[in-house]
């Protein structure tokens, strides 16, 4: 087990290095451009394309100039944005990072626990009018694009219900440290929290009912109701724990895409400088050094997400340990 | 008698209509006794036997008739009543081992699950019950083996800890589907002694259902031969073999390769196909299958007589 693990970190970080290459490539060496006039921005003077050019080792080798990036963005962390005068990279990840983590990680925590619930409770009560209603419950936040649920809940607890019992305790927009102030950061993220999580409540709360229906289908079931089981107890030790590998590896794909970058709109709604609204910025101004930086900080979230997905699957199914 | 059916008879609410897969099925079972149920697939024989588990869920499936079990009536008895008896006095073993067991549990957590499902002991007791099992049921290394996962078991190793899950309550009642169906035949061999011994060792009744006339041969105190949904002939084992009667006892036996002597250029088979129970043919459904009917067995559906050997036909009743 702890060979499998070891492997599994071991590719890891084969697989990370394999992004940087092909993120660096797809920028620096894509031909018919030239990446120095790229970072040095539009009506860039000769002489700031000339040290441009000297920084990033453009007048080198290519892998010279792979190894100078990557020490750039991991060694020295001095990695500069031209386009914004002299911006320093790297801190201004660092910076979101917080920030689009705790929204995540909230929202992450809210729609697992709540999908679970509904999943169960939908499978228990399969075909009856809790379960028809749940479902619907589950599409209807599946339609519901989170730019537009956000602005309503801003509406509502931001404007018009803001002054009333119910939501008069919701701070204006914007992001608060943890570590200054934790309350504020916890009533900071609570609306956007919901916002977020209600989408994957309803896919993973589907999913999770779905996997359950046929799991119950399975020859276990029956020797599990042979046995003289309750229906509660097959439920939820042999027909929930099969089901969940599947509620897993979704988890993995959606974690791994919304900590890096994919939250972007409920960052914007909801005024969060994280890491989907800093790269959307960059996109915006052609700031090459900041898109590659948060390119290569979002595909390391995505794996690492996919590793942990795959430490828990080791857990979760014994017929992964010894393979 | 310890169990007692009488005339159950199980239908499924269909899109094509109601489809009758039981048929007035009765038959008795004593303590202690092997009985052998006999049939092609579909012939009925394990929802029959999933009927007196109470394990038919299909909320479709319409069942009628009485199973008596030491004088409780199980037809209509609640859910909790049933839960109690199944597991403790009324144990399974299934067709495919393979998929017969929880993947991600160990053996031994599985059994123990059971055994603290139906008596209030401990956590470790239950465990210590697990490993005498195990060696039970001729486990090499028990208390190794509670720790495996199904997965690293093979399929005879797999279906005797199935078997050591069914016994682990002291069942006055084992129902085997298909035990050896999915074995090796040397593996086949070893599961059957071990039902032999364990019958000797708890005194259990077994309902031994397969389509293996062969095992039948071996193991049965009594047989009963079903088609299409009904019993069609009933008899202990000597009777049977040695007398069969309905013509479709016949042409099983017939269709055994001879172990001595010459052997037949090709083996007799029964023509024909079983017939759909959608579709059941006017009269006897072996009917049209049948080499010697003639004219009452298009007119009329013959019963099954009384008696310790009966064939329900209407030449062996003429």
């Amino acid at each position: 087990m702890i060979y499998a693990i070891l492997r599994r970190f071991g590719q890891m970080l084969f697989v990370m290095f394999g992004i940087s290459v092909i993120v660096f490539l797809i920028f620096f060496a894509t031909p018919g451009s030239d990446p120095a006039a790229r970072i040095a921005g539009r009506n860039a003077s000769p002489e700031v394309l000339e040290a441009v050019r000297h920084n990033f080792g453009f007048d080198r080798p290519l892998y010279v100039q792979y190894g100078l990036m990557m020490k750039k963005i991991f060694v020295t962390g001095d990695l500069t944005s031209f386009v914004n005068r002299g911006w320093k990279v790297v801190p201004a990840v660092l910076d979101s990072i917080p920030v689009t983590l705790s929204l995540v990680f909230g929202a992450a925590v809210l729609w697992v626990v709540v999908s679970i619930i509904i999943g169960i409770v939908a499978a228990a009560t399969r075909d009856s009018w809790v379960d028809k209603l749940l479902m619907a419950l589950g599409l209807l936040g599946i339609s519901m694009p989170v730019y537009w649920l956000g602005e309503v809940m801003n509406l509502i607890t931001q404007s018009r219900y803001h002054d009333t019992w119910l939501f008069s305790w919701v701070p204006p927009l914007g992001y608060k440290n943890f570590s200054d102030d934790p309350k504020g950061w916890f009533l900071a993220l609570v609306i956007p929290w919901v916002t977020l999580a209600i989408l994957y409540i309803g896919i993973y709360g589907r999913v999770l009912r779905a996997a359950i229906i046929e799991s119950m289908q399975e020859d276990y079931i029956r020797t599990a109701r042979a046995k003289g089981l309750s229906e509660t107890r097959i439920l939820l030790r042999h027909a929930l724990r099969t089901s969940l590998i599947a509620f897993v590896t979704l988890f993995g794909l959606d974690f791994g895409a919304l900590v890096g970058g994919s939250a972007l709109l409920t960052e914007v709604v909801f005024g969060l400088q994280g890491i989907g609204k800093l790269t959307y910025d960059a996109l915006q101004s052609l700031d090459l050094p900041m898109i590659m930086a948060t390119v290569m900080y979002a595909s390391m979230f995505v794996v690492v997400a996919n590793a942990i997905v795959d430490f828990v699957y080791i857990l979760l199914d014994p017929r992964v340990r010894t393979s | 008698m310890m169990l007692s059916v009488r005339d159950l008879r199980v239908s499924f609410r269909t899109h094509e209509g109601l489809v009758r897969a039981i048929d007035g099925v009765s038959f008795d079972l004593k303590e202690g006794e092997i009985l052998g149920v006999v049939g092609e697939s579909g012939s009925g024989k394990t929802v029959s036997l999933l009927a007196v588990m109470g394990l038919i869920t299909d909320p479709n499936a319409v069942i009628e008739g009485s199973i008596r079990y030491r004088e409780r009536e199980l037809v209509g008895l609640p859910a909790r009543e049933l839960r109690r008896l199944r597991g403790s006095e009324i144990a399974m073993i299934f067709q495919d081992p393979m998929t017969a067991l929880t993947p991600v549990y160990t053996i031994g957590w599985q059994i123990a699950e059971q055994i603290r499902a139906h008596k209030r002991i401990s956590k470790s007791q239950a465990l210590e019950r697990v490993e005498e099992l195990l060696a039970e049921v001729n486990f090499p290394n028990p208390r190794e083996a509670m720790s495996r996962y199904p997965h690293q078991l093979s399929g005879g190793m797999r279906q005797r800890a199935v078997i050591a899950m069914a016994l682990s309550c002291n069942p006055a009642l084992l129902v085997a589907d298909e035990p050896t169906t999915a074995l090796d035949v040397t593996v086949q061999a070893g599961i059957l002694d071990l039902v032999r011994k364990l019958r000797a060792t708890h005194n259990s009744a077994v309902v031994f259902i397969t389509h293996d006339m062969g095992v039948v041969s071996e193991l049965a105190d009594r047989v009963m031969v079903m088609y299409a949904g009904r019993v069609v002939e009933r008899g202990s084992r000597t009777e049977l073999f040695s007398d069969p009667q309905h013509p479709y006892t016949r042409a099983l036996l017939g269709s055994i390769p001879p172990l001595t002597g010459e052997k037949p250029h090709r083996l007799p088979a029964i023509p024909g196909s079983p017939p759909s129970l959608l579709r059941l043919p006017e009269g006897c459904a072996f009917g049209p299958r049948c080499p010697v009917n003639y004219e009452p067995c298009r007119a009329g559906k013959p019963v099954l007589g009384d008696g310790n050997h009966a064939a329900a036909c209407f030449r062996v009743q003429a």
